[in-house]
């Protein structure tokens, strides 16, 4: 559990963070979630579960993922970097150690189905690597639009054995999917469990999650005392829903002197409305079961959100996060577009990694941090996935694919 | 009843009334704004003038995670065609006009956007009696507590055969006007057959409160109705109405079609 150094254990019995969380969602789904909080509860303390679950990510994930101190991206940005290289976890990024722990749970509840939703399909690929390891069925719903978008990653889940429905309702992306899986979800629910892939959704999930991904900090944090005998200056992670944020900062939270970094999907600048900025340039409200901040009309219509990160492309962020940026312990900025892709090309020409084009909003909040503490400071960052997957999007924004360029 | 629900809501009239004929109330559900404005006003008016005891008002959502294809793509519809809140209060103030219970079905969202206290007075204002809230439960719902106290209206919340024994209990005693029973595990939408697990929810809700009981979810034509009158309350419709208004684009068919089919759900409210 996180605590604060001088306020309560959060979140509450409930589900709140302050004046975030909680459970917004129909009465049908509170006895489920009920019996996942408590199954949940129990495997926290369960030695069987927390060494099969240890096992698993050691084994299969390749977790812990190791520290890397990016020497010449370093020497470009003006200050130290470490990365956290969760992109060489199974399945590129930190998303396996969540859904590894969720899976485990069904079985430990006894649903044989697991269904998820996904928007880039990074979750998907990930439920349904799972699945396959855990031998659970597996339904993804992901928005038509990105099953368009996507269709590489569409192809990857089906030959893990995953059933991918497109999701033809609404705006037809992320959130769409999120409201038809849950719609499965409340009518299924005797045999399946809703394995969600962010650190949102109602309680349990983002307390759930923020465990499950929790390892990245306290890896990391132990990792850079091992290297440096100190703690970074400051630990910085994008944030679209904000699993591997949550799960990077709950180590360092009770740090005081480490500032912590969230880094928004600024679209195409939040001045212009299309973004995905969400506690930057959001209000709050409720969506998908919980309160936080959302881009919204006046009316409390969700507004579809703009990035070149699909991962990052969400109207909602996860409760804990709004309440860190509520109390001041976190501070979230937006990166454009154009600055994550700047930092992409930098991470990429000068260490030879492609990351993910979420993780590069990072490191362009790093880029920007790095210029106002200077030559001196270390910035611990999380390369929260690899970049494989955005090959496509990076040579169409590069130009590397039209002829002559 | 705790002292302060010892006020009679209009709703409570209603009951009163449909025990003393021996017969359960129907509850009919349009959105607001499908197509229009002015003709979801008019189809109200139809539902009202055919036997609709009571009228849900649906305020359309952009994230309407309860509804299934035929709710979402009459409430999408609406949002398309730019209904505002604004625009629900104005079929609440006509619907109320014409002498029936009005109550909005809304997600949590639009109203907290608005201010709760502030939906509430401007819900009052516009004649309403209260909200169906169906991602609401009353854990969550301490301002809307206070704020339907301070406008006299109902809080009708929901409860599932997922429901344990202890939260049909507190739901039971937080709800007024009456509990909204969800028949079957899912979404909204028409079902072949009605459910066999409604009898029992209900059941196991008149064990722990003597407010009345409405069951909806999947009952779409006079056979279902009849046989879901014959223990609840009140029978909830939506779904099956709504689709007599999204089968056609002529108002008068539609209009005669929802007539038609309100006036055989009506017939079924009657015990024999």
């Amino acid at each position: 559990m996180t605590t604060l150094s001088d306020g309560p254990v959060l979140p509450d019995g409930p589900g709140h963070f302050g004046r975030f969380g909680g459970r917004f969602m129909p009465e049908a789904l509170i006895a489920p979630l009920d019996e996942i909080t408590r199954e949940w509860e129990a495997a926290q303390v369960d030695p069987v579960f927390q060494a099969e679950l240890a096992r698993m990510l050691r084994e299969y994930a390749n977790v812990p993922s190791p520290l890397y101190e990016a020497h010449r991206f370093s020497e470009a940005a003006g200050a130290r970097i470490l990365l956290k290289r969760e992109d060489l976890n199974h399945t590129g990024a930190h998303k396996i150690r969540n859904v590894i722990g969720q899976a485990l749970l069904a079985k430990r509840i006894g649903k044989p189905r697991c269904i998820a939703e996904t928007g880039a399909g990074q979750h998907g690929v990930a439920s349904a690597t799972a699945c396959a390891y855990l031998d659970l069925e597996c339904t993804v719903y992901m928005g038509e639009v990105d099953t368009e978008r996507q269709a590489l990653n569409v192809a990857r889940m089906r030959m893990l054995g995953a059933e991918v429905v497109p999701v033809t309702t609404g705006s037809r992306t992320l959130k769409d999917a999120i409201n038809e899986a849950l719609r499965d979800w409340v009518t299924t629910v005797d045999s399946t469990h809703y394995l969600f892939g962010t650190a949102a959704g109602p309680h349990p999930f983002p307390t759930m999650v923020r465990e499950l991904t929790r390892g990245i900090g306290d890896e990391a944090r132990a990792q850079t005392l091992a290297l440096d005998g100190k703690l970074p200056d400051a630990v910085v992670a994008c944030v679209g829903g904000g699993s591997n944020a949550i799960g990077m900062f709950t180590a360092f939270v009770d740090d005081a002197d480490v500032r912590i970094l969230g880094v928004e999907a600024g679209g195409d600048g939040v001045e212009t409305g299309r973004h995905a900025a969400t506690i930057t340039g959001g209000q709050v409200g409720v969506l998908h079961g919980a309160r936080s901040f959302l881009l919204q009309d006046d009316d409390g219509q969700t507004i579809e959100s703009h990035s070149i990160s699909a991962g990052l492309d969400y109207p909602g962020v996860g409760p804990e996060h709004a309440h860190l940026a509520d109390i001041g312990r976190a501070t979230y900025r937006p990166a454009t577009d154009a600055q994550a892709m700047s930092a992409f090309d930098l991470l990429c020409k000068t260490e030879g990694i492609i990351p993910a084009i979420e993780s590069a909003h990072a490191l362009a909040g790093a880029l920007d941090l790095a210029r106002e503490l200077g030559p001196d400071a270390t910035i611990l960052v999380n390369l929260s996935g690899r970049g494989d997957k955005d090959v496509h999007t990076a040579a169409e924004y590069f130009g590397l694919l039209a002829e002559g360029r | 009843m705790s002292d302060s629900d010892a006020g009679t809501s209009r709703i409570d009239e209603l009951f009163a009334r449909t025990r003393a004929e021996n017969r359960a109330a129907l509850v009919g559900y349009l959105p607001a704004g499908f197509p229009t404005v002015e003709r979801s006003i008019r189809a109200i008016a139809t539902m009202v003038e055919n036997g609709v005891d009571l009228v849900e008002v649906g305020l359309p959502y952009s994230d309407p995670v309860m509804d299934g294809p035929t709710i979402q793509a009459a409430a999408g519809a609406a949002l398309e065609a730019g209904t505002k809140v604004d625009d629900v209060f104005e079929v609440v103030r006509a619907t109320a006009g014409l002498g029936v219970p009005t109550v909005v079905m809304t997600y949590w969202n639009p109203v907290e956007r608005r201010g709760v206290d502030r939906f509430a007075a401007q819900l009052a204002e516009a004649g309403g009696a209260g909200l169906i809230t169906p991602d609401l439960i009353p854990d969550e719902g301490v301002d809307w507590e206070k704020a339907s106290r301070a406008h006299d209206l109902d809080r009708i919340y929901l409860v599932a055969p997922s429901s344990t024994d202890e939260r049909l209990l507190m739901t039971a005693e937080a709800a007024s006007g009456f509990i909204y029973a969800t028949a079957v595990m899912g979404v909204t939408g028409q079902r072949t057959e009605t459910s066999s697990l409604a009898p029992e929810l209900v059941a196991r809700i008149r064990e722990v409160t003597d407010k009345p009981v409405g069951v909806g979810l999947g009952v779409s034509n006079g056979a279902q109705a009849a046989e879901v009158a014959a223990f609840a309350d009140a029978v909830i419709v939506g779904s099956a109405l709504v689709r007599c208004l999204l089968d056609t684009d002529d108002e008068q068919q539609g209009l005669d079609a929802l007539a038609a089919l309100t006036r055989e759900l009506r017939a079924g409210m009657e015990r024999p």
